[in-house]
């Protein structure tokens, strides 16, 4: 059974430099219209891609405001 | 490592020597438990470098020899806060370079003993000649507002005991502590003895860490260290008492800096130094420090001799001031005599304490005060 | 308040920062923010306590990163001077994990020298350049690693000086490890500063950062424009057709540039320690000074 994975966005952290979106290597993020506390847009995770848990939006994140989980942790 | 106690020293304690007064202040500092001493060589303080590379070792300690003066500072205070007991020592262009990074250790009250050798200035100056042009640069060297301790030997014994009790103070306070010597006393040989001083004003304990904040504290605060788990933040910029910087909210600058300043103020009367002798009936007070000194009181007993009513104020601690001294003088006292190898520079601290009339008996050039030349202002002021 | 735990999750490296300080205060897309994420995860692969840690900044933005977000004793020092204090701190704590993290204004600008002779020293620390090439606090001036003719606040005609060569300067100073990397090379930057962490002697990680805020060429590009860039210009240092000079058009050489094992100055001094204690120690030979000037 292939392991499945949720990406967690932590709103308040995040300042919308867009990198996660852009070297997701699935394409699984996007820029939403949401508001961060700061003012910022967050990314969100697109309903039709499945994070396939490589983390590279979590190394790469600057704000320590994205990261994977394994689902049924 | 508590003074004196490792077996290296222990085995000379009690030992009269015949040294520079510079190898003085080295086994002081030595018998004060410096367990670090990072330095730069420079004329006339290389001594107590050369002495401490070869000793500190044999007594537990770490030497090291840095680029500058800048680096040195900057080592001597982050061994600190690794545990140490550090010291350095220059002479006037090292002490300029060092000026930033003494505040550093202000701001973020940092233990730890700064010799200055003093040596003729501005500049380059007169390298190997003796002078006292540093005295208003260790109260103001460094920028921002901020109270500091200078002690000021006038003999080789002096420069024993007064490295010692910079590091107690040092400790006591949690503040650096300079030792403004000048090159006539750092390179005179003199015997001195190996045995800790006594009769100095014991100094207040400062708390222990279970209740106060690291930068906090009534005004000292404890002396909490890195490796004790506390995760301790130590920066220089403006800080709250749990050392986390907030250079925004202006009462917390204000309450840090003068909580740092109250440390040496409200220690005034346990850090004055004073060695007095001002009869009722003076007419004239020499106000005297270091190298003038010595022909200062060779020339007031002459003068007593002569039946001249002549007292003495000599400065142990320099700052902070004793301007009370200079407050209370008797109503007999007519005029102040401050013989310095300097253009005026305690003279004109003096200044601010008294109506009297203060005159500066400067002496410049490499030479110091001779006790005729002392005797003969002190003829005609009578 | 903002921070990594909001409530509902937690960052799993959230065990490493102090409470509250998160948001940092880097610019969006800042290459601090990620070299931070780097150091923790460094930290956390290693299982390492941070108790064994003792971090030593300068004045920048870089900094800022460890100060305040990372939890470890921490001291914050003044422009330049962070490897000169960190030499303080190692010697009197040779069995801690001592590391300097500043910019390349701070370390290889007004810190140059003590950069150079710390490498000489071979002192046993771990130094982090972040290379923005650019002083981004104070607002966007010339550094001594900016490339030749760029437009800055402080030289509004072109810079006429050529960019300091860090890594190359300390790889000819004798350090026992060299390396630079980008903050698009987050794998590999991860590894090296577990290298820094662990070994022995000068250890320096060069890391090429942008500053999407300051840094003239990067304010007209978004961040992940930036980091793409790194990736597409930047080619392995052994496999280099020509050294990269620091300019504008040339191929960033990234990976180790020394990996040397040779003794580090806290072993070098412990040696001399040991032959005094055993040796002349307390022998009673008596202690020299004052004697013969030479």
């Amino acid at each position: 059974m292939p392991k499945k994975f949720g990406v967690r966005i932590l709103g308040d952290g995040c300042k919308g430099c867009g990198i996660c979106v852009h070297f997701c290597p699935n394409g699984v993020l996007e820029m939403s219209g949401e508001f961060t506390p700061k003012g910022y847009h967050p990314p969100q995770k697109k309903t039709d891609k499945a994070c396939k848990g490589c983390r590279t939006c979590e190394q790469m994140c600057p704000d320590l405001a994205i990261y994977v989980e394994e689902e049924g942790q | 490592m508590k003074s004196g106690q490792h077996p290296y020293l222990a085995g000379h304690q009690g030992r009269r020597l015949f040294d520079l007064g510079d190898i003085a202040c080295a086994w002081g500092a030595l018998y004060a438990g410096c367990s670090f001493y990072a330095g730069y060589p420079i004329t006339p303080a290389s001594e107590i470098a050369e002495f401490l590379s070869k000793e500190l070792p044999r007594a537990g300690g770490r030497f090291i020899q840095m680029e500058d003066e800048i680096a040195s500072m900057a080592a001597i205070i982050g061994a600190a806060w690794a545990g140490g007991r550090a010291m350095t020592a220059t002479s006037g262009p090292g002490f300029s370079l060092m000026q930033e990074n003494i505040g550093y250790a202000v701001m973020t009250e940092t233990p730890c003993v700064v010799v200055d050798v003093q040596r003729s200035g501005p500049s380059t100056g007169q390298a190997t000649k003796p002078a006292q042009g540093d005295m208003m640069q260790a109260r103001w060297g460094t920028h921002g507002d901020h109270e500091m301790v200078a002690l000021c030997p006038n003999s080789a014994q002096e420069c024993f005991d007064l490295t010692v009790r910079a590091f107690d103070i040092a400790f006591a306070l949690r503040q650096p502590v300079l030792l403004m010597l000048d090159g006539e006393i750092g390179h005179l040989r003199e015997t001195f003895d190996l045995r800790l001083p006594q009769g100095m004003t014991p100094l207040p304990r400062p708390p222990t860490h279970h209740d106060v904040p690291p930068f906090g504290g009534n005004p000292v605060p404890p002396l909490v260290l890195f490796g004790e788990g506390r995760f301790l933040h130590v920066t220089g910029s403006t800080h709250k008492p749990d050392g986390m910087r907030d250079v925004t909210t202006p009462a917390v600058h204000d309450e840090l800096v003068r909580r740092l300043c109250r440390k040496v103020e409200q220690n005034r009367r346990l850090l004055k130094d004073v060695e007095k002798d001002v009869p009722d009936d003076a007419r004239t007070v020499v106000l005297c420090y270091g190298a003038p000194s010595r022909p200062a009181l060779a020339a007031v007993e002459q003068a007593r001799k002569e039946g001249l009513k002549v007292g003495i104020l000599r400065l142990r601690t320099v700052w902070p001031f004793p301007g009370d001294e200079l407050e209370s003088l008797p109503d007999s006292v007519r005029a102040v005599l401050v013989p310095e190898m300097n253009l005026g520079q305690m003279s004109r601290e003096a200044e601010r304490y008294t109506e009297k009339s203060v005159g500066c008996l400067s002496k410049i050039g490499g030479v110091t005060h001779t006790t005729r030349e002392i005797l003969s202002k002190l003829r005609e002021a009578a | 308040m903002a921070g990594p735990d909001d409530g509902r999750r937690e960052h799993p490296l959230a065990r490493y920062l102090r409470p509250g300080t998160l948001p940092s205060t880097f610019c969006p897309g800042c290459g601090c923010g990620t070299v931070l994420n780097c150091l923790l995860r460094a930290v956390d692969r290693q299982k390492l306590d941070p108790k064994e840690l003792v971090m030593v900044t300068g004045i920048g933005c870089s900094s800022w990163i460890p100060s305040p977000m990372f939890r470890c004793d921490t001291l914050h020092t003044t422009h330049g001077r962070a490897v000169a204090f960190a030499t303080g701190v190692k010697l009197l704590m040779p069995q801690r994990k001592v590391l300097v993290i500043a910019g390349d204004g701070d370390l290889a600008g007004i810190g140059g020298n003590h950069l150079v002779h710390a490498a000489h020293r071979n002192i046993d620390l771990g130094v982090m350049m972040v290379n923005n090439r650019i002083y981004g606090m104070t607002g966007g001036q010339c550094s001594p690693t900016t490339p030749s003719d760029l437009f800055t606040t402080t030289t509004p005609y072109g810079n006429l000086d050529q960019p300091v060569m860090a890594s190359e300067l300390l790889v000819s100073a004798g350090a026992n490890y060299v390396a630079r990397w980008t903050t698009f090379h987050v794998r590999q930057l991860t590894k090296a500063m577990e290298e820094l962490m662990n070994g022995e002697g000068f250890r320096f990680l060069e890391i090429i950062s942008q500053c999407p805020t300051h840094f003239d060429k990067e304010c007209k590009r978004s961040p992940a424009e930036i980091l793409d860039s790194y990736r597409d210009n930047s080619v392995p240092f052994d496999k280099a057709e020509e050294p990269y000079d620091g300019q504008a058009g040339s191929k960033l050489t990234v990976g180790v540039l020394a990996d040397r094992k040779r003794p580090g100055y806290v072993r070098r001094l412990a040696a001399v320690e040991k032959k005094i204690a055993s040796g002349d120690g307390t022998s009673g030979d008596g202690p020299s000074g004052g004697e013969g000037r030479k």
